[in-house]
């Protein structure tokens, strides 16, 4: 008999095998009766290339960030299947890379280059405002291939750009001050060919930093997403900012850390200039405030969330009175000795 | 089988159910290795006759049923099933019922089952089994969780018994706690670990208490590993990331 469990992601159902009981694992040695345990019909269950390539597509997509090499080759190992795998690499890397927004060195000294769909012109070509250049990437890989200039159609206006590379600037100092390892760009998604007052447009502000020990077993990551609308008709610049942190420790074990946040915040609509270091500013302060409640929520761990868990020692602040005249009255003993009625 | 658990370390704990299910579908002849090496979350049944809860697991299961410790039936009933010996079956109550109360002042509610079986060593094992919910809906005291869940799975390999028996320990911790305010947002740390201890303890003082020392004492130390290893580690690398606003002015500039 076979339960079907339906997965909440891709809707898909995974045959959940009940399998037969005679093995050879260190602890189920111990069943007596080995022959009574029921066996399972192994149904036959070969999966189809296709539904092969989502599960291995499921895999890429939940590593942790920067590990997703380490989880590929894995992958490898147990599709046993190089078509498939390269098939489901192609499709999971791109989807990886973005919303993880991972930093590529530009060949030629042109700095890094981040991967954000904010940047995106098309399949593998991704936009560094900094720079004006393009990058062209190879997802699978991990790595910027080549470099071309952006052509025109491709930035914002000489009035667009203005507010952009002030606020570029202005966040290129914060990330170097406040990140050791960060990288951040600011690209215009909204309004780009707006050519003068009197239009909305919409600028995004990205940081992106990660930390990768493996040898220590540990990774993490942070990613902060600023979106700044520029209201023309209200002279004011609304700011939307969204926080994701995640962090991994797998010695022994498997420990992951998952906090997001959103925050809103606005201010005036200036000059170029003004506007930057006002934006900057806020979200200097907005970042400082939720990296201090992360704190918060870390202190408070071991003392009020920890205990609803379990409690580090019985109200009675010893330990349980294990010991007993005879194994039989050990219950009642033990009821008496901690005054609970029975 | 290797590269499988590789994965599984490294998928997010809280989708591991869903990890597992795609490596034995993808590895059906390593189903046996694959289900008994990786825990998942424990789930629970009703028992038809007390209507008491018990925890399902491969040591009271067989076939599609398991067995319930307060009534020793088979839910749904089965012929032909494997149950302890009379004797085995007489400690398996009275653990049961000591480590409710146990459970009782450590976990402040929630649900445990103990299942004993012979081995092929004239000796046998035990399985304690917990599962506490302390979401504020569920059974947590203070409220602060929006979503926590702490699962244990001790099992334990008792010797045959001489003066001194051998015990053997092997634990397992599964751990998912999620707070959630508005001023801080989302905020979610899960985990599991797993551990060994082997010790030889005088049979006089009988096997519950042994056994019931030894949990306590690794219980213990699993969450204080939890607490201070783990989650510390995890803040660590987030401030490593972004140090706290002090630290800024001391550092250096990057080249």
């Amino acid at each position: 008999m076979t339960k079907r469990l339906i997965t909440p992601l891709s809707g898909r159902v995974f045959f959940f095998l009940n399998a037969c009981l005679l093995l050879e694992s260190s602890l189920t040695h111990c069943f007596t009766n080995k022959s009574r345990k029921k066996v399972m019909a192994e149904e036959e269950t070969e999966l189809s290339d296709k539904q092969k390539k989502e599960i291995a597509k499921w895999f890429l997509l939940n590593a942790p960030a920067g590990e997703i090499q380490y989880v590929a080759k894995d992958l490898k190992s147990v599709l046993n299947n190089d078509d498939v795998y390269d098939e489901a690499a192609s499709e999971a890397f791109p989807v990886y890379n973005k919303s993880h927004m991972i930093c590529l060195e530009m060949p030629g000294r042109f700095g890094d280059v981040l991967v954000t769909s904010y940047g995106e012109l098309q399949g593998n070509e991704y936009l560094d405002p900094k720079t004006a250049q393009v990058a062209i990437v190879d997802h699978v890989k991990q790595v910027c291939t080549e470099v071309r200039p952006a052509s025109d159609e491709e930035l914002p206006t000489p009035y667009v750009e203005e507010y952009r590379c002030a606020l570029e600037a202005e966040m290129l100092k914060y990330v170097g001050e406040a990140y050791p390892k960060g990288s951040c760009s600011v690209y215009c998604i909204n309004g780009k060919d707006v050519e003068g007052p009197g239009y909305d447009f919409e600028l995004v502000a990205v940081i992106s930093a990660a930390r990768l020990s493996p040898q220590n077993f540990c990774t993490g990551s942070w990613q902060s997403i600023w979106k700044i609308e520029c209201k023309d008709d209200i002279q004011v610049l609304e700011l939307k900012g969204k926080f994701q942190v995640g962090a991994h420790y797998f010695e022994e074990g498997n420990v992951q850390l998952d906090a997001k946040h959103e925050c809103r915040d606005s201010t005036m609509f200036q000059s170029p200039d003004d506007s930057a270091i006002a934006i900057a500013s806020l979200i200097r302060h907005h970042e400082t405030e939720y990296l201090a409640s992360l704190e918060a929520s870390y202190l408070n761990l071991p003392d009020a969330t920890f205990k609803d868990l379990r409690r580090k020692l019985p109200v009675t602040r010893t330990l349980f009175p294990w010991h007993s005249t005879s194994q039989f009255s050990l219950t009642r003993e033990i009821s008496k000795e901690l005054g609970i009625g029975k | 089988m290797e590269a499988a658990m590789g994965l599984m370390r490294r998928m997010p704990p809280r989708h591991s159910e869903t990890a597992l299910s795609a490596l034995l579908s993808l590895l059906p002849h390593n189903s046996s290795d694959l289900l008994s090496q990786v825990d998942l979350p424990l789930q629970v049944l009703s028992d038809d006759d007390s209507g008491k809860r018990f925890i399902l697991c491969e040591y009271n299961r067989d076939a599609d049923s398991y067995r319930s410790p307060w009534s020793n039936k088979y839910h749904p009933r089965l012929e032909d099933a494997p149950y302890p010996s009379s004797k085995l079956r007489q400690l398996e109550i009275e653990a049961n019922d000591i480590f409710t109360v146990y459970c009782d002042q450590y976990y402040e509610g929630g649900i445990s089952s103990v299942y004993m079986w012979e081995d092929d060593n004239e000796g046998f094992v035990a399985c304690f089994l917990v599962k506490k919910d302390g979401s504020k809906t569920g059974q947590g005291r203070r409220g602060y969780l929006e979503e926590g869940t702490w699962d244990a799975i001790h099992v334990i390999e008792v010797g045959p018994e001489e003066e001194t028996t051998r015990y053997c320990l092997t634990s397992t911790v599964m751990l998912s706690l999620t707070t959630d305010d508005v001023s801080s947002g989302t905020f979610s740390l899960s985990g599991s670990i797993r551990r060994q201890m082997n010790m030889n303890l005088p049979v006089a003082d009988g096997h519950l208490c042994n056994m019931g020392k030894m949990i306590e004492e690794m219980e213990g130390k699993l969450r204080n590993s939890l607490d201070q290893v783990y989650f510390g580690k995890t803040r660590e690398m987030v401030c490593t990331l972004r140090p706290p606003s002090e630290v800024l002015p001391m550092r250096l500039p990057d080249s």
